[in-house]
């Protein structure tokens, strides 16, 4: 039984997601962000409706970039303090949580409550982001599910310098022109992002454990990089990329209680 | 100087200009307007002094304006050893100042743009930007500004000056007194300051050569007791953000902090800030506060954001919270216990060293933890400004340890003083949100 509802409108997917009386994750759905947000929340909760019945009286926060824009939700809560909440919830424990979404990426660190400690956010561009890996790797002619896996089977790896996604699309043609092959120029451009990554980690100052959340989690070299480069083993919750939407929903539970 | 220009000067500036300023003032003293779309649901409405202070401001600039031919005239940087060059006559100018103005005006940009086009680097601090454009364009809201006669650059708020007003001693081909100021780590050694002392010895002969008159010391130590009487003012007036509500926020402070820069030892600035004062106290008697409702209050570091000061106030406000105090307005201030006029060069050889900008970082953090003690503050925002080096290096390792050691939160703000180029609306937004959340 749904008891509070999460709407997490972010760049590139938005999600939903319901949770029951005790919070637990109970139903989720995604799709690819579309720009008309009224539109696509609407869909949304009709799908909520055909399953749940009504929703009347049913607490929705919304969260990620187009919350604003999201009219039906009682609360609008920002993607720091959601993810937060969802992680906490789930894992049980603070630390920090790493979460690389399509367009923005952020470094949470999480108190033992579950409350924002500190927190940072990518620059004002798309490096650091998953955009980056998406642009380059149509350049590359690679499927983006399976980047990761041909990024590791890689054994060397070339320096990729800009950080500039721009930048480094014409750096990868330029290498490509002069005979490089694909495996090792994924490989560094995997590694070129979680440097920005870890860098992040690094300004607020790594409080283990290290958590990792967003889409990008599906792909084993971030996560195996992000290791690699910080020494510390990460940990993933049950539902990578829902946490900002089941963050809110926790939120809107508590709102329901009162 | 001729005669043509003493007169057009009297009448433009002393007998037309300012009654109708004047009257200007009048007018909006007496039905004082709210400007429009001013959320007088969330922050107070403006000081009733920016009357006074738009009135000292325009009269500045149209004093700027028939300047040539009448006065001397100097540009000089924000941290510049003044007093010297006020006892002399001179009519001063302070790019940065200006600059300011044009930000706030959001015209900047534009100014900027002149001087990029001409080939002068993005990376360069957007004041000097501002200020080159419109030496090579001649283009500035208020007007015309004067040629300068003598340039006076004084390195305790950056090494940019340096190079900036090399460019403009080059351009107007006039002479120029360089200050040089070594950094001060805890305590400007004895030989620090009888060095920058010497320097400033050194000066006097070359602003009176292009003021064509002697020094009185008598006149200088006049112009460095107002200047002293006023820089306690203005702290005074910081320190009564002590009080909650807070009866101004920073963003007034920026509002009316340009006498304090550059007419600070005049009379008349003394008088304006003895009348904020009082406002600021009639304030506190009835309670309000610059925020309607303060629930949180802040600390600021850095220079401002020009172009986004109204924004910032009512997005931060529209939740409570209200910026009370920063160390950049505090800059002003803090070393009016340093002046003495009685011994007027050796006091200004010490004051002119010790400005925030030309110590340390660790005194900077020290100086941030201290504020927020003393005003009782919930956080801090510091706004990495990209064109401001030397107020931004060290604030990366500064807010960490303002939460790591302290518990304090703070909050890394990336943008620009006066190039909007480089403020992201979307993403302030997205930062502040979260930090406001984080706050709760
Ligand atoms: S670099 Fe900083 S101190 Fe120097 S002129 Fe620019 S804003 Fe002022």
């Amino acid at each position: 039984m749904i008891k509070a509802i999460g709407i997490d409108v972010g760049s590139t997917t938005a999600k939903i997601v319901g949770v029951n009386e005790s919070g637990e994750f109970v139903w989720s759905y995604i799709e690819p962000a579309d720009p008309r947000v009224e539109d696509q929340v609407e869909r949304f909760l009709e799908k909520v409706r055909e399953m749940a019945g009504s929703i009347e009286g049913i607490p929705i926060v919304a969260t990620g970039y187009g919350r604003n824009l999201v009219h039906q939700a009682t609360k609008k809560v920002t993607e720091i303090t959601c993810h937060a909440r969802g992680v906490f919830k789930q894992l049980g424990h603070g630390g920090t949580l790493v979460d690389i979404g399509g367009q923005d990426s952020k470094v949470i660190v999480i108190g033992p409550h579950g409350e924002v400690v500190d927190f940072t956010m990518n620059d004002k561009c798309a490096a650091g982001t998953g955009r980056f890996l998406e642009n380059t790797a149509g350049r590359l002619r690679v499927k983006l599910e399976e980047m990761g896996n041909v990024a590791l089977s890689a054994p060397e790896e070339v320096k990729i310098s800009s950080t500039c996604t721009v930048f480094a699309e014409s750096e990868i043609i330029s290498m490509i022109a002069h005979g490089v092959r694909v495996e090792p120029i994924l490989k560094g451009l995997h590694r070129s992002l979680v440097k920005r990554i870890v860098a992040m980690i690094r300004s607020v100052g790594l409080v283990p454990p290290l958590m990792l959340s967003g889409g990008v989690v599906k792909n084993p070299a971030i996560r195996k990089m992000i290791e690699e480069e910080t020494g510390e083993k990460v940990i993933l919750p049950d539902h990578p990329q829902f946490m900002g939407a089941y963050g809110a929903a926790l939120i809107g539970l508590k709102l329901g209680k009162g | 100087m001729s005669l043509r220009d003493h007169l057009k000067y009297y009448w433009n500036v002393k007998l037309v200009g300012s009654a109708y300023l004047r009257w200007q003032r009048w007018q909006a003293e007496r039905k004082p307007r709210i400007p429009r779309n001013w959320r007088t649901d969330i922050i107070a409405p403006p000081l009733k002094i920016s009357a006074r202070t738009k009135e000292l401001i325009s009269r500045h600039y149209l004093e700027g304006r028939y300047a040539n031919g009448h006065k001397p005239v100097a540009w000089v940087t924000s941290g510049g050893p003044v007093e010297i060059l006020q006892a002399l006559g001179f009519y001063v100018l302070y790019p940065e100042n200006h600059g300011a103005l044009c930000g706030a005006r959001r015209y900047a940009l534009e100014l900027s743009e002149e001087a990029e086009n001409y080939g002068f680097s993005q990376d360069i601090c957007s004041y000097a930007r501002t200020d080159i454009g419109a030496m090579l364009s001649g283009k500035t809201p208020v007007g015309r500004l004067p040629k300068p006669d003598l340039l006076l650059a004084c390195t305790n708020i950056c090494q940019t000056v340096l190079f900036w007003y090399r460019v403009l001693a080059k351009h107007f081909n006039v002479p120029i007194i360089l200050i040089d100021t070594p950094f001060v780590y805890k305590n400007a050694p004895e030989h620090a300051i009888e060095y920058v002392k010497k320097q400033l010895e050194a000066s006097i002969p070359v602003a009176e050569r292009v003021a064509k008159k002697k020094l009185s010391f008598k006149k200088l130590k006049e112009v460095v007791r107002l200047s002293r009487e006023a820089s306690e003012l203005w702290l005074e007036i910081m320190y009564r953000g002590k009080t909650k509500p807070a009866p101004i926020s920073v963003f007034d402070q920026f509002i009316h902090m340009a006498p304090i820069v550059e007419m600070r030892g005049k009379p008349e600035t003394v008088d304006f800030y003895a009348a904020m004062l009082k406002e600021v106290d009639e304030r506190i008697k009835k309670g309000i506060g610059a925020v309607k409702n303060e629930r949180k209050r802040l600390l600021w570091d850095n220079l401002p954001i020009w172009y986004k000061l109204r924004f910032l106030a009512e997005y931060l406000g529209e939740h409570g919270i209200s910026v009370v105090a920063s160390t950049y307005t505090m800059a002003w201030g803090e070393l009016a216990p340093l002046i003495d006029p009685e011994r007027p060069i050796e006091s200004m050889a010490k004051t002119y060293i010790y400005p925030i900008l030309n110590r340390g970082t660790g005194y900077k953090l020290q100086k941030m933890r201290d504020m927020v003690d003393e005003f009782d503050l919930d956080g801090a925002i510091l706004h990495s400004d990209r064109s401001c080096k030397p107020y931004s290096i060290g604030q990366v390792d500064q807010r960490n340890r303002l939460i790591s050691e302290y518990g304090i939160p703070a909050l890394l703000l990336e943008a620009d003083h006066n190039d909007p180029r480089a403020f992201a609306d979307e993403q302030v937004k997205a930062r502040l949100d979260s930090f406001i959340e984080m706050l709760e």
